[in-house]
């Protein structure tokens, strides 16, 4: 087996040491570091996301082959923005205020990550100027709010809002998810887009910025 | 030891460390049901109906009303449907929503003694929630996370609990009328999730004695045959001082489990609830 299909098949069966050793072995091979996380991490994670959606797989294995893939990304990090090879696109994501969930929106962010995106997590319970700081400072194409309970859902609507007063609204794109958000509601609140899991959300992310 | 008392028109449910366990029934509530949700934006009170009497059916000693959907106006809603639950099935219920306003109202056009669910440790919630319990002679759940958050440390949740008792029992609401909710996270990220919970309810009895209330069922969020892990939890967060317990009725054998835990603790005297249980549903076990 090639190095990068021992790289890939570390993430999918959930070995994280082995994802740091492959990757260092892979780079010692003169492999290019934007392939190695194409074809390595990438491609498991792909695996995983699949699985994941068909429910062959659970939350937990889905959080430690994500641990896998960190660890493949810790050894690339530094290569890679050395060479400044050009994420897809950049996600500022976090739970909204006074929810403290943050299994889903970590699933995203690793989901996004695996898939080549840039990804600024701010965590849990993230208010409006929060999330409006972090627009001016990180700049990002994408915002994703999420919230796991009906008594914080509106603050999903009043972040919207703040960002719109703000005058930041038109140069970034809202996603929007969780348990009790719907697509529905999520447009009509004016978001641009709803993923209704962690697959879903970076096929979303994908298309609001036009991604093949 | 503290017995909690709650009223529907004309039924009490008493919660007692010394006494079966109580079961809230949880399916009255919109999150992650679409149709549901949809229902109740459009004042379709059908489901909620049904809902009331499948789960009093099914073993519900208490019913948990919630309706916070997006885009709904929770302070007319929430009296609305209480009524109708209230009109459907007469068992007391469990007022579930974190807007005070919408508790006020909810609790004024309710003609009994509710369990409000739920006040937490957080400042505004402890101002804003505590006096309407008191108005309307209530009972009130305490839920274990304050301004800080949610903590991994049971006697950080322990201090919380303290503090929520101290300030209801300042605000003139008796100890006896305060259940803790020591909070069930899932074990699908944190392996530990469980042990914690369980230790919090320890503490909790150990230092406080009020009664512990749990919603069961998250403990095994994103893991398959959900069932098993629930029921698992159940039996031994009854075993550490659960005494009332948030879940579904008609989940495939949780109220067994509830009964057969009940009768394992010594609260079932000659098994007489388990065998009532094991007649009325024997057909569908």
């Amino acid at each position: 087996m090639s190095v990068l299909e021992e790289l890939k098949n570390s993430i999918i069966t959930y070995k994280p040491a082995k994802a740091k050793e492959y990757c260092q072995q892979a780079l010692a091979e003169g492999i290019d570091p934007g392939v190695i996380l194409s074809e390595g991490l990438i491609a498991g994670m792909s695996v995983v996301g699949a699985r994941f959606k068909k429910n062959e797989i659970y939350v937990p294995e889905v959080l430690i082959a994500a641990k896998a893939t960190h660890a493949g990304l810790d050894v690339l990090k530094p290569i890679l923005s050395e060479r400044k090879t050009e994420p897809i696109g950049k996600v500022i994501i976090g739970t909204v205020k006074d929810d403290l969930h943050d299994i889903g929106k970590n699933l995203v962010t690793m989901m996004l990550e695996g898939g080549g995106f840039e990804v600024v997590n701010l965590g849990v319970n993230v208010d409006p100027e929060k999330f409006i700081a972090a627009i001016k400072e990180h700049d990002p194409d994408i915002v994703g709010m999420s919230s796991l309970i009906t008594s914080t859902l509106h603050w999903v609507e009043d972040t919207i809002t703040a960002i719109e007063s703000a005058g930041l609204r038109d140069q970034v794109k809202i996603m929007v998810g969780g348990a009790p958000v719907t697509e529905e509601w999520a447009l009509q609140i004016g978001a641009d887009g709803f993923g209704k899991d962690a697959t879903a959300a970076v096929e979303m992310a994908r298309k609001l910025l036009g991604v093949a | 030891m503290y017995h909690t008392e709650i009223r529907s028109k004309d039924k009490i449910v008493t919660i007692g460390r010394d006494l079966p366990a109580v079961i809230i029934g949880e399916r009255i509530n919109p999150t992650g049901k679409k149709k549901f949700g949809q229902a109740l934006l459009a004042r379709d009170f059908e489901a909620v109906r049904r809902e009331a009497m499948t789960q009093v059916e099914q073993g519900a000693d208490v019913l948990d009303v919630n309706v916070g959907v997006a885009g709904v106006d929770e302070v007319a809603l929430l009296p609305e449907v209480v009524k109708i639950v209230a009109a459907t099935a007469d068992v007391p219920l469990c007022i579930d929503s974190a807007n005070p306003q919408a508790l006020a109202a909810a609790l004024k056009v309710y003609e009994g003694k509710a369990l409000v669910n739920s006040v937490t440790g957080e400042e505004k919630s402890i101002d804003s929630v505590l006096p309407v319990v008191k108005e309307y002679g209530a009972a009130v759940v305490g839920l274990l996370m304050d301004d800080e958050g949610i903590s991994n440390d049971p006697e950080k949740r322990l201090a919380i609990a303290s503090k929520i008792v101290e300030r209801a029992e300042k605000a003139g609401i008796e100890r006896s009328d305060i259940v803790i909710d020591c909070l069930t996270m899932t074990v699908s990220s944190d392996h530990n999730a469980a042990v914690l919970t369980l230790k919090t309810i320890e503490r909790v009895v150990e230092e406080l004695g009020t009664n512990i209330i749990l919603g069961i069922s998250n403990v095994s969020f994103g893991l398959p045959d959900r069932h098993s892990i629930t029921k698992t939890m159940l039996a031994m967060a009854l075993r550490a001082g659960l005494t009332c317990v948030i879940m579904d009725p008609t989940a495939e054998g949780m109220r067994r489990t509830m009964k057969s835990a009940d009768l394992l603790l010594g609260r079932d005297e000659w098994a007489m609830n388990y065998l009532a249980e094991y007649r009325q549903y024997s057909e569908q076990a």
